[in-house]
């Protein structure tokens, strides 16, 4: 048993991205208390809330590989996730196109490959069936994969959703808890950050880009993570319908390939770029990779119209050394899930379940529990309702009548539920990413004032303690009038 | 309904009074906001109302003047009511806390939503997303209407007015800006204000510089600025990097027409704003439109003047009267970069705003109609941050064809 005054835990979750957040979310279904750790001050911090958003259809994995195994069944079991956690869900289908017979060849392998995996319907589509399906496609695309069961998602919501749902089945969530030190016990391992500490008798590393480093602290040297940049510009809500499927280039050894797709928000996403980086925390943009980023995508489809864009960002893959899912156990009740980089959004269902499974062949009991529910309501409740229900909604809470974020049309109403819900916002960037206030066109310049005002009532802090993003981001620095 | 105004700033307050005074009384503003005023409201420098009121007032008292007249006359407002749609046949969507999603029938439309401004993302200047950058705008917000300090060693980018103003502003709460980088060889904001804002506090400001790059993980640490050539690249080798933990935007306004779309208005590639005639009618009968959301003022004191105009048009339009007596497309030659109105329809005396895309001396501008020259105005200096005018008598507006707007002048 615990050291007493440690709080003990059945299963600590090391990182709310994805892969912790809907395996938090499936050990939730079984009678556990479950802890999830985060070094930040909310979930979604790193790659998960910066990639394609994208739910591959499962063709590029090579065959066996891990990567192509919870591919594929992850991207079927999507759509049903999404549905129980109310996260918006499009399958568009995607392309992946050639412009020289090399290509065709490639995009040939690829179709083999693909069924070889398990993926439905695949086949090629030549250029006057291409240009009909994807219409703005470039005049010099000769032919594309066309994968049906391609589909887009957003990756954000999907992982605050699955850590809300988790914690709506008593899961609790420890934010700024950056692990320092593991410590086996008997059977218990201690984990503690700083002077804070907890125990638990199961561990599930997703740390993301520091998976390595807490696999260390277990002994468990055998990989290791290096970042890799990916740089992305996102346009403007008018271009949405630029793209209708998620159009890929040809892949290279690097990645694959830049794209083009619609969001489930309505935005066009381009991008990403593919360098290899060793700052694990440099999200920095570059010139180079904006331009690139351009350059590439304008190949694909001509006409994107960057002069509206909203913004650019730059996610870090978490690249494992053995080329594959790094899906472990060094010591028993210790599982890594390392090296999820793409396509580990479109396989974190999957890599849940996968995990569930290795801890019962470690013999660990999980029964499951009877008041577990699946379902979480939609964050995007509010503005999908007609206009009777939204009425009867404002009727009942006038804040819902109060739009805060002209751009995007957020109403007070939803981003006090935002604060409110689990996992509630902490910070500006948090209630973005919940609610999408900040995100349109204005970029947050006339919402962030109120919103800093509402998070500061709801959370009971000083206005000059708002943060963007936690730690030591502060939006305002204090009062006018107080001089230097 | 006979008339909805959207939007409860200078330009929808002049314009519902304007309306009143011609004998509109079934009317309505509609303002988002807590309060009428727009964007005056956090305004408090003064500067407002000279051409106007003949006296410097700051943006409150400037508001203040018109939200005076509107409530003594009883002209009904809804604040915290956002409208979320409008339609060709002028059908009005909105909402608020009290009376939910509601519509209304409108005979006519006053569109006077304003303008925002151009965020970051816009610019797509690499590097980090740390806390610490806000447009001008915004931290004028927080300072003015909040009573907070987003920084305290600043770099602004774009010298736009509101730049400018939050220069001396964020100087007189006790900030150091360090500078105010300009993309253009010149400034976009008035001459006053670099006088006033910049030169009267010794804030350097660099012409043909930009930000090239942001610094620091959780809040802003520094930027490195560089110089550009003539094409706006920047120069390799000229990056200086200033340690600093606020970055403010400047970088240009753009006309709100969201709305305007939804209700098929035609746009102004060049504006950004509706194409509209003499009586600031958009091409949608009905549907007006004045102040910032047609096209960016610099003064509020023509924003006024076009409101009253747009105004009085609404009314006479609620009555029927359609005076049409003349189809004159206005057109430009590119120095000019756009004219405002963009058409005339009726023979009246017309001043036609516009704006030039570039600094010029020894300017002169030039009207042609069927190549003979109509009018001509001679200026010193003109320069894309100052709005200029010309008036056009009405016995020289022809029945149809174009009107020419040219500059001719030494660069």
């Amino acid at each position: 048993m615990a050291a007493e005054g440690i709080a003990y835990y059945d299963a600590a979750v090391i990182g709310a991205g994805v892969a912790g957040a809907m395996t938090a979310r499936e050990l939730s279904r079984y009678d556990l208390k479950i802890c999830i750790l985060e070094k930040e001050n909310d979930v979604a911090m790193g790659a998960s809330r910066a990639n394609s958003a994208i739910v591959h259809a499962g063709f590029d994995a090579k065959e066996g590989t891990l990567k192509a195994k919870l591919n594929v069944k992850g991207s079927e079991m999507m759509s049903r996730v999404a549905q129980e956690l109310g996260v918006k869900y499009k399958n568009n289908g995607s392309l992946v196109i050639a412009f020289d017979e090399k290509e065709r060849s490639m995009i040939e392998k690829l179709l083999i490959r693909g069924n070889n995996n398990g993926v439905r319907g695949l086949r090629i589509v030549e250029r006057e069936e291409l240009r009909r399906i994807e219409p703005n496609i470039s005049e010099k695309a000769i032919c594309a994969l066309y994968a049906p069961t391609g589909a887009i998602i957003c990756p954000y919501e999907l992982t605050a959703a699955a850590v809300g749902n988790a914690m709506d089945n008593g899961a609790e969530l420890l934010r700024n808890f950056e692990v320092t030190g593991i410590e086996k016990k008997d059977d218990v391992f201690e984990i503690s950050s700083g002077s804070k500490k907890i125990s638990a008798r199961i561990v599930i590393n997703a740390a993301g880009l520091y998976a390595d480093k807490i696999a260390a602290m277990v002994g468990d040297t055998s990989f290791s993570i290096h970042p890799r940049r990916g740089e992305y510009i996102l346009l403007d809500k008018e271009c949405g319908a630029a793209a209708v499927h998620t159009v890929f280039r040809t892949p290279t050894e690097k990645g694959k390939g830049i794209l083009v797709t619609p969001t489930v928000d309505g935005n066009l996403l381009t991008g990403p770029t593919s360098v290899d980086m060793t700052d694990k925390e440099d999200k920095s943009t570059t010139d180079d990779g904006l331009a690139r980023v351009k350059r590439e995508t304008s190949e694909s489809i001509p006409s994107i119209p960057f002069a509206k864009t909203i913004t650019s960002f730059c996610g870090l893959r978490a690249v494992g050394s053995t080329g594959d899912f790094i899906i472990t156990s060094p010591v028993r009740g210790f599982i890594n899930a390392a090296g999820i980089e793409s396509p580990g959004l479109s396989a974190s269902p999957a890599i849940a379940e996968f995990i569930r499974n290795m801890l019962l062949e470690q013999g660990f009991s999980l029964k499951l529990r009877k008041d577990y529910n699946p379902v979480r309501p939609p964050m995007h409740g509010f503005a999908c309702a007609d206009t009777e229900e939204k009425n009867r909604i404002i009727k009942e809470n006038p804040a819902f009548g109060r739009i805060v974020c002209r751009c995007e049309r957020v109403t007070e109403g939803e981003i006090l539920e935002a604060i409110r819900r689990n996992p509630g916002a902490r910070d500006v960037d948090g209630v973005k990413r919940r609610t999408r206030s900040g995100m349109g066109r204005c970029q947050g310049g006339f919402c962030s004032p109120r919103i800093m005002e509402i998070l500061a009532d709801e959370l009971k802090l000083p206005f000059e303690a708002v943060t963007k993003s936690g730690g030591a981001s502060l939006m305002c620095v204090g009062k006018t009038k107080e001089g230097r | 309904m006979e008339l909805v105004i959207i939007g409860g700033g200078p330009a929808g307050m002049s314009a519902a009074v304007a309306a009143y005074e011609s004998g509109v009384r079934d009317m309505m503003i509609i303002e988002r906001d807590e309060a009428l005023g727009g964007i005056l409201r956090q305004c408090i420098h003064n500067g407002f109302g000279l051409h106007r009121f003949g006296e410097e007032l700051t943006g409150p008292e400037y508001a203040w003047k018109y939200e005076k007249q509107v409530k003594e006359l009883g002209i009904p407002f809804k604040l915290n009511t956002t409208v979320l749609d409008i339609t060709p046949d002028k059908t009005i969507t909105a909402v608020n806390p009290e009376d939910g999603v509601f519509t209304i029938k409108a005979k006519a439309v006053i569109l006077a939503m304003g303008c925002r401004e151009r965020p970051r993302g816009a610019l797509n200047i690499a590097g980090t997303r740390p806390a610490g950058i806000y447009s001008a705008g915004t931290a004028q917000k927080l300072v003015n209407m909040k009573g907070f300090m987003p920084g305290r060693s600043v770099v602004i980018l774009g010298s736009g007015d509101i730049g400018l103003i939050m220069a001396r502003r964020m100087t007189l709460e006790g900030a150091e800006v360090k500078a105010v980088c300009e993309l253009m060889p010149y400034s976009g904001g008035l001459a006053r204000n670099i006088e006033q804002c910049l030169n009267d506090f010794k804030i350097p400001l660099r012409l043909s510089h930009t930000v090239v790059r942001v610094f620091g993980k959780e809040r802003l640490t520094g930027v490195s600025v560089a110089r550009v050539d003539e094409n706006r690249r920047p120069v390799p080798g000229t990056e200086e990097y200033i340690p600093c933990d606020t970055l403010l935007l400047s970088v240009g306004l753009i006309p709100e027409n969201e709305l305007s779309k939804s209700a098929g208005i035609a746009l102004s590639g060049v504006t950004g704003g509706p194409e509209v005639n003499q009586d600031r009618q958009t091409t949608v009968p009905g549907i007006f439109a004045c102040g910032n959301v047609l096209h960016v003022h610099d003064l509020v004191d023509f924003v006024s003047e076009e409101a009253e105009t747009a105004g009085k048009k609404a009314a006479e339009y609620i009555i029927g009267i359609r005076k049409k007596n003349a189809d004159v497309t206005l057109k430009t030659d590119g120095r000019i970069r756009y004219t405002v109105p963009q058409r005339i329809t009726e023979k009246s005396d017309v001043n036609v705003y516009f704006r030039v895309g570039d600094v010029f001396r020894g300017a002169c501008i030039n009207v042609y109609s069927g190549g003979r020259l109509i009018a001509s105005r001679k200026k010193a200096r003109v320069a894309p941050g100052e709005m200029e005018v010309i008036k056009i008598k009405k016995e020289l507006i022809p029945d149809s064809g174009e009107l020419y707007f040219e500059l001719e002048a030494k660069k």
